[in-house]
Order: structure tokens, then sequence, then C-alpha cells
């Protein structure tokens, strides 16, 4: 976002349309990674609200070292870890738990099969007229929220906002391998889901 | 790249789906990332599964970004108004 440091400098002036112009921007993701440390939407809303004070309380001390992104991401993380703790929750990623295979075991041949992990029922190609028609969206919005709270913040940061992988490394003190393990278990369901909505319909 | 005849049936498709991910995001090490090549070149069913994954992306990519709702968007800007003050 090029014009993020002339926002952040309008916001340190107390400009009303500058500070606007960043809960627009950041605030729906703030709920969201927010959401992977805390039991419910509504305490989620609550840790993010209680960051863009923090914000205002310390954008004079923001010296531009880091990107403001990481910056706010940062204060929201650390706010969330704390609560979550609070609430009794243990840490997302302490544990990252064998999950299902990213394509069901049934749809390739078996061991006694002459190609045994080959494709028994290979994927087709999708319809591309159809990819970006309003309902092939809703399915792939859907499948997104359905998805664990971990792997949701990273595929809406990653696929949805466009973020580097780097940036959110950063924002959700992840590693770069369980930043990847998140993103390919949330990509591999919502392929699977348009898949299925492909096919089906 | 040393390719041998049996690189197809050396990795299994379904070794590969798992593999996709890491290797769109550049993080194969490079013998992985060669049999990856080397099987994709023979698969089609593979060739598909990487184009469904890509269109996905591309796809979710699409998306409107979410934004605030209006009672967050009220609730800010009064807390906002009251910093200010």
């Amino acid at each position: 976002m090029e014009n993020e440091g002339a926002l952040v400098a309008a916001l340190r002036a107390g400009d009303e349309a500058a500070f606007r112009a960043l809960i627009e921007m950041y605030h729906a993701m703030l709920v969201r990674v927010a959401r992977m440390y805390v039991s419910t939407q509504a305490v989620a809303e609550e840790v993010a609200q209680e960051t863009w004070l923090a914000v205002l309380e310390g954008i004079h001390r923001f010296e531009g070292r880091s990107s403001f992104k990481t910056w706010l991401f940062r204060i929201l993380t650390n706010r969330a870890k704390t609560r979550g703790i609070r609430e009794g929750r243990s840490l997302p990623f302490s544990a990252l738990d064998p999950d299902e295979p990213a394509v069901p075991a049934d749809r390739f041949h078996g061991a006694d099969h002459n190609w045994p992990g080959h494709w028994a029922a290979p994927p087709t190609g999708f319809p591309e007229e159809r990819l970006l028609a309003g309902e092939t969206r809703e399915v792939i919005e859907r499948a997104i929220e359905a998805l664990p709270p971990t792997q949701r913040a990273v595929i809406s940061l990653r696929d949805v906002e466009g973020w580097s992988a780097e940036e959110v490394c950063n924002a959700l003190t992840l590693t770069e391998t369980n930043q990847r393990v998140l993103l390919h278990r949330a990509r591999s369901a919502v392929r699977a889901a348009l898949e299925q909505y492909l096919e089906e319909s | 790249m040393t390719q041998t005849a049996n690189t197809y049936e050396d990795l299994s498709c379904q070794e590969l789906v798992e593999l996709v991910t890491d290797y769109l995001e550049g993080a194969l090490p490079d013998g992985l990332r060669d049999r990856f090549d080397a099987h994709i070149a023979h698969c089609s069913g593979c060739q598909m599964y990487l184009e469904q994954m890509r269109a996905t992306i591309r796809v979710a990519g699409a998306l409107t970004p979410e934004s605030l709702s209006p009672e967050a968007e009220r609730a800010l800007l009064d807390a906002f108004r009251g910093w200010k003050r």
C-alpha cells in the first residue's frame, strides 16, 4: 500500500479520514486473525477494537522501522495471545496435528495395483467461463469460512488480500514452514470444494 | 538435470498432490523439484490438478476483501473522537 505512510502521518495529526481509511483496510482482517487465538467471534472483535485503541495511544511512538501493517498485526497478535491464554486456550501451531490428505486416498490406486498411488479418478479441467461466475465465488467464500481459524487467516491474507509469505509470517509470527503447511491445507480444501461444486452442477 | 526412465514412477500422484504448495511457493529442494517436473511432464492427471490449484488461487484473488461491519465502524469512530479530545 503505497499511501500507507501518508495515512499514518495524517493519523498522527489526528485526521479522522485517515483513521477511517485504515480501519476500512485492516479491521476485518484483524478480527479474522484474532479469531485464531480466542474462542468466539465476539471476543475477536473486542480484541481488534482494543488494538485500534492501542494504535491511537502508540502512534506517536511508531517509528516506521517496520511497516505499519506489521506493527499493527503485532499489537493484535500479542493481545489476542494474552486473551487466549487467559481463556485457557492453547496456542495454535504449538502442535500441527496430522490432517486430512489434500485428496482422499480413494482417488488413487491402492498398493495391489500396477501403479500404486497414481490417479484412479484423475481431476479434469475447470470450465474457465464458470470460474469467475458469482456463484462460484460464493462457493469459494463458503469454503474459506468453513476452514479452521488458522488456515482461514492464512489463506485470506495470502490469496484474498495478496500479502507475501514473508508479510504473513511476520504478522502472525509463524515460521515459513508452518505458514506453508497451513496454506497448503487451506488451498487443498478450497480446491476440493470447488471441484465438487463444478462437477455436480 | 539427471533423469532416468523411471522418474515418473519415482514420485506417485498421491505424493505429488501434497507437494503442490511447496512447488508453487518455490520451496521444494532442487532434487525434489526435478522429480516433480519430471512427473508432471508425463502425467495429465497431475497437470490438471496443478491447473485446478492455480485456478483456485486465481479465483480466491478475485474475491472482494471482507470489510468491517457498520457497528464496528461506529464504535471505532466513537473511540477515535474520544481519543482526539
